[in-house]
């Protein structure tokens, strides 16, 4: 990105002046570095999303933004439904609610290693994963619109994890307002036997160490130590969420003029908070949310019983588990008034500092946890939210390291044997269903997840809290 | 001078572009519909073992595009096929395939993503000054 376009606020912040039709400035957060390896791209989209009506403050875009359908990937934008603010499909993508959540097991790296490739060989044969893969649950209409409303609670009542999961969970495991009448039957259909299946490109499931701890305190409250053993796994709403997405996008499109909304690029298509289409949106996207909620609280489950059979001793409780993609209600101080905004982030975590009613009683002190998801062969992050992230862009960090090449560069430069060997010398055991997709995903061709994490930090978005290397990957 | 009717992929920073090249606007959106499968492997591993009817309706031809290349998604999610050969037809605002596939194995066809959806960035469907049509978009996987 040409840096000479914006104006230097500190280290971390960048402004684009309201310009043209933007209503409100655009704000990028990101090291000198992270700004000039950004796409254009990035810049344009900030700006278009900054002329969306109802818009408040600024939209923003996070350390590890890209380029990507209408708002960037790593983009943050909240509206006021009473200044006719919008809902966008594009704003929350199509894999709603994809997120990530992290597990503790009580096991050291020790005990880990000396079973790491049993324990491979049963968590690739135990959790679905790639195209084609099925889960084994099938989800008849009635189930399928319990699921819809229920989430992670409705995941739970069939026996799928322990209640004590729910408060780990944004929203408690179950977004109220769901409508599964308002997802369409090929959506149901597309997740009849999609339930409990990681999906692929960069979804994953990794057994991970931790390397290093930055703040001591925090990690002693969130059950953080060094050489600790964590699971994490990362995978979204699969086909229903893939469906809404697609759905209603085409509806807002051949709508949007109806509302008087111009849209310089179809996939900022969008409908008014209070409209028909943006009230049916936000049912049909809510219910996304709980069925990426509950397809993660499946998945949990069935790594607690690959886990169990080799080793009997391990427990995994939930850590925390964030969602990226999501437009949620939530109340946000603007000059000094307490207002009820839509918050979009696509591409971005919600940080909450402490004290943020939504948090269970153990986070109330330590804030929200932020889980950054690395690449097969780097590092993931643990963060918290801070007082000051409820300031700078309502409660938001980025998420994850972002890409830096396209998947087509990936596997000109690479291919998905020699990555898997090379991490397989450097300890790391992959298991995955296809090569072509090790290689999309190589590590190279992404950001380097560690000076996002330290952007997000200097610029007060959140705190680091614990870096965690991958020992075991299992990729779709 | 006669148009090869080909595909490509071009570059997005996250995702991937699919473009279907051909003398007709129906042969670009077939060739755009084997770059889709060329996503997720080799077309030329899928055998035509069984038939599939698609229909779509969309008087923008951009937005037909779109719904064609989306139907043709739902179709590899929920009968976990692939599809190798698409004889399209095209008149007006309607769209009617016969796709030909088989059902995805995966030590056979070992697929690299699953695609989420075809999207609005990107799209274009037009007819150059030597009469070559054009049909692309982005698709997110």
């Amino acid at each position: 990105m040409d840096i000479t376009r914006l104006k230097q606020q500190s280290a971390t912040e960048w402004r684009i002046e309201a310009h043209g039709n933007m209503r409100v400035p655009g704000i990028i957060y990101a090291s000198e570095e992270l700004i000039k390896g950004m796409d254009e791209k990035v810049y344009q989209q900030v700006a278009q999303v900054a002329a969306l009506p109802g818009i408040v403050k600024a939209s923003y875009a996070m350390p590890d933004a890209h380029w990507g359908y209408g708002f960037p990937i790593g983009g943050v934008a909240a509206f006021d439904p009473e200044l006719g603010g919008v809902v966008s499909g594009g704003g929350v993508g199509f894999d709603i609610s994809c997120g990530v959540r992290t597990l503790h097991t009580r096991l050291t790296a020790e005990q880990v290693l000396a079973r790491q490739e049993a324990l491979a060989d049963t968590l690739s044969a135990s959790i679905p994963a790639g195209l084609g893969s099925t889960g084994a649950l099938r989800l008849r209409h009635r189930e399928m619109d319990a699921m819809l409303k229920g989430g992670a609670r409705w995941a739970v009542e069939q026996g799928y994890g322990q209640p004590a999961d729910l408060e780990r969970i944004e929203e408690r495991g179950c977004m109220v307002g769901a409508d599964p009448e308002q997802v369409s039957e090929q959506a149901k259909q597309r997740q009849r036997d999609e339930m409990g299946t990681l999906g692929s490109g960069n979804h994953y499931l990794e057994v991970q160490k931790v390397v290093e701890v930055y703040a001591p305190e925090i990690a002693e409250a969130l059950g953080i130590h060094l050489e600790d053993i964590k699971v994490s796994i990362h995978c979204g709403s699969r086909g229903l969420g893939h469906q809404i997405g697609t759905d209603y996008l085409k509806r807002m499109v051949v709508e949007a003029s109806r509302y008087g909304i111009n849209l310089p690029d179809r996939e900022l298509a969008c409908a008014p908070l209070t409209s028909d289409l943006g009230r049916r949106y936000l049912g049909a996207m809510r219910a996304g949310i709980n069925c990426a909620l509950a397809n993660r609280q499946i998945l949990t489950h069935l790594a607690r019983q690959a886990f169990a059979r080799i080793f009997p001793e391990a427990h995994l409780e939930l850590l925390y588990d964030v969602s990226h993609n999501t437009c949620k209600q939530e109340t946000h101080l603007v000059d000094s008034q307490p207002r009820t905004l839509y918050v979009h982030r696509k591409g971005a975590t919600r940080a909450f500092g402490p004290g943020y009613p939504d948090l269970p009683k153990a986070l109330h002190d330590v804030g929200q946890p932020v889980l950054i998801g690395g690449t097969m062969g780097t590092a993931s992050y643990i963060l918290v939210g801070i007082a000051q992230s409820m300031e700078l862009a309502f409660g938001s960090a980025c998420h994850g390291a972002g890409r830096a090449m396209s998947r087509r560069q990936a596997t000109r430069q690479w291919h998905g044997r020699e990555i898997q060997e090379e991490l397989t010398r450097r300890g790391i055991c992959i298991r995955s269903p296809s090569p072509r997709g090790v290689a999309e995903e190589a590590p190279g061709a992404y950001k380097d997840v560690s000076a996002v994490v330290e952007a997000t930090e200097t610029a007060g978005l959140a705190r680091r809290v614990a870096r965690l290397e991958p020992l075991i990957c299992i990729k779709g | 001078m006669s148009i090869l009717a080909r595909w490509e992929h071009f570059e997005h920073a996250a995702d991937i572009g699919v473009r279907g090249i051909g003398a007709s606007k129906a042969e670009a959106f077939a060739q755009a519909a084997l770059a889709l499968s060329a996503l997720i492997t080799d077309p030329a591993l899928i055998e035509p073992r069984q038939e599939v009817d698609i229909s779509c309706t969309e008087s923008n031809e951009e937005l037909l595009l779109v719904d064609w290349l989306n139907a043709l998604i739902f179709e590899i999610a929920t009968r976990k096929m692939l599809f190798g050969a698409f004889e399209v037809q095209l008149d007006g605002p309607h769209l009617r395939a016969r796709v030909l596939g088989e059902p995805i194995q995966i030590d056979k066809h070992q697929p690299a993503v699953e695609i989420k959806g075809a999207t609005y960035t990107e799209l274009k469907v037009c007819r150059d000054a030597s009469g070559t049509w054009v049909a692309q978009c982005v698709v997110d996987v």
